[in-house]
């Protein structure tokens, strides 16, 4: 199908105005080439942290301090790798399909949050992820529920119901820690001050530096800068960090009266920029591990596959 | 690799009885058994459905995605088709 360049300014001058009226755009719409460039590189980013993300909470799965507590994070597990799935199939709603973006991931191509190549040292990581890592997330997603792209707002709305409980039950693992013995207080407090500013550096390069931010609130993909939603987690955590008995690791953390927020210390950006050229923690473990998964389950595939081969009911 | 031509299958949940199947999303799988029990592990872990349909994705034909496309002009010019066309007088009860 080719249009031509007459053609195109009137589809063009349809999608604005469908973006501008807060109206959603859906998958056969047409829509400019760059603007569905931007949404497969967020989405697959997206689904990439998703699956990845389940990494560091399963390493404590073997040694979850009770059957509760390893029910809840095998669940939690299990979501994460379904958030995945919702965005694969977001994603191939605009023609890229799963199998490419996990070539992509697999090759080092496309990238998921740096938060993920940090380690899981201690049980109170479980915690701290689900307060921290989780809140941040969702303090990220809530407005992208409201994305100008259908089946990205769709596929958000499901997971911001289903981040509710994560965050929960981070929150309500690291209280027991904080009221236990001194020992696991300390360790609940380790987690929080670990896991503090890479959190934050989770909201991405501040304002005047975030390369595809102001074009992407133009398209109504992004509601809320980065600097604005960061402010906005800090604001909701200071109270939260009081009612668990921790501090968060800032000395400069202090209510400012004036502009009605807390201001928050300088983030060291280099570490940042450091984990995203892949030299953080745990990012080799990371990608080498999700490879070592999708190789393992070859098999499964296989069977799959010849079963379905075999019994003769792929119908599509 | 493997799994490349899985079909793709679109899903859709009936949240309890006496409401309609309503699209949920999509998945890959090899046959429809095992769709079924994807969209089951995928889109109700929370008790969201009482029944499951999958279908394959290029079994479904769908209109023009453009709103003002002439296929559904016939219904744009019959206002007299939706109740408040019709004038009644004050006190007309039951109608």
């Amino acid at each position: 199908m080719t249009t031509t360049a007459p053609e195109t300014e009137v589809l063009a001058a349809v999608f604005d105005a469908a973006v501008a009226a807060d109206e959603r755009i859906e998958p056969r719409d047409w829509m400019p080439d760059a603007y569905r460039a931007t949404l497969v590189r967020q989405i697959a980013q997206h689904a990439h942290s998703e699956i990845i993300g389940m990494q560091p909470e399963a390493n404590w799965i073997t040694r979850a301090p009770s059957l509760r507590r390893k029910a809840i994070l095998m669940a939690k597990v299990q979501d994460e790798a379904g958030h995945g799935l919702y965005l694969y199939s977001a994603a191939e709603t605009l023609g890229t399909g799963r199998d490419e973006l996990l070539d992509k991931l697999h090759a080092g191509r496309q990238r998921y949050s740096s938060i993920f190549n940090y380690p899981t040292l201690t049980w109170a990581d479980v915690g701290a992820i689900g307060w921290l890592v989780d809140g941040a997330a969702i303090t990220n997603q809530v407005p992208l529920c409201r994305c100008s792209y259908g089946p990205y707002a769709r596929a958000m709305v499901r997971i911001c119901k289903e981040e509710s409980f994560h965050q929960r039950q981070g929150y309500e693992l690291l209280l027991t820690l904080s009221r236990g013995t001194e020992a696991q207080h300390a360790m609940a407090q380790d987690a929080v001050d670990r896991w503090w500013w890479p959190s934050l550096m989770m909201f991405g390069p501040p304002d005047d530096e975030s390369a595809h931010s102001a074009q992407s609130m133009a398209w109504k993909i992004k509601r809320h800068s980065n600097d604005e939603l960061r402010q906005r987690f800090v604001d909701i955590c200071v109270p939260q960090a009081e009612s668990l008995g921790l501090t968060l690791p800032d000395p400069d953390l202090r209510w400012n009266e004036a502009r009605g927020h807390y201001d928050f210390g300088a983030i060291d950006w280099d570490e940042f920029h450091e984990v995203l050229r892949g030299n953080g923690p745990c990012n080799d473990q990371r990608i080498g591990q999700r490879r070592t998964a999708h190789e393992n389950g070859a098999w499964v595939r296989e069977a799959a596959a010849a079963h379905a081969a075999k019994h003769g009911k792929a119908t599509a | 690799m493997t799994g490349t031509d899985w079909p793709l299958w679109e899903v859709f949940v009936r949240s309890r009885r006496g409401l309609s199947h309503t699209h949920a999303g999509s998945l890959h799988a090899p046959d429809a058994e095992m769709a079924l029990r994807n969209a089951r592990d995928l889109y109700t872990r929370r008790s969201e459905g009482v029944s499951i349909w999958v279908v394959p994705a290029t079994a479904i034909t769908a209109s023009s995605p453009d709103e003002k496309d002439p296929f559904f002009e016939p219904a744009a010019d019959k206002p007299y088709r939706h109740p408040t066309f019709y004038d009644i007088p004050e006190g007309v009860r039951h109608l």
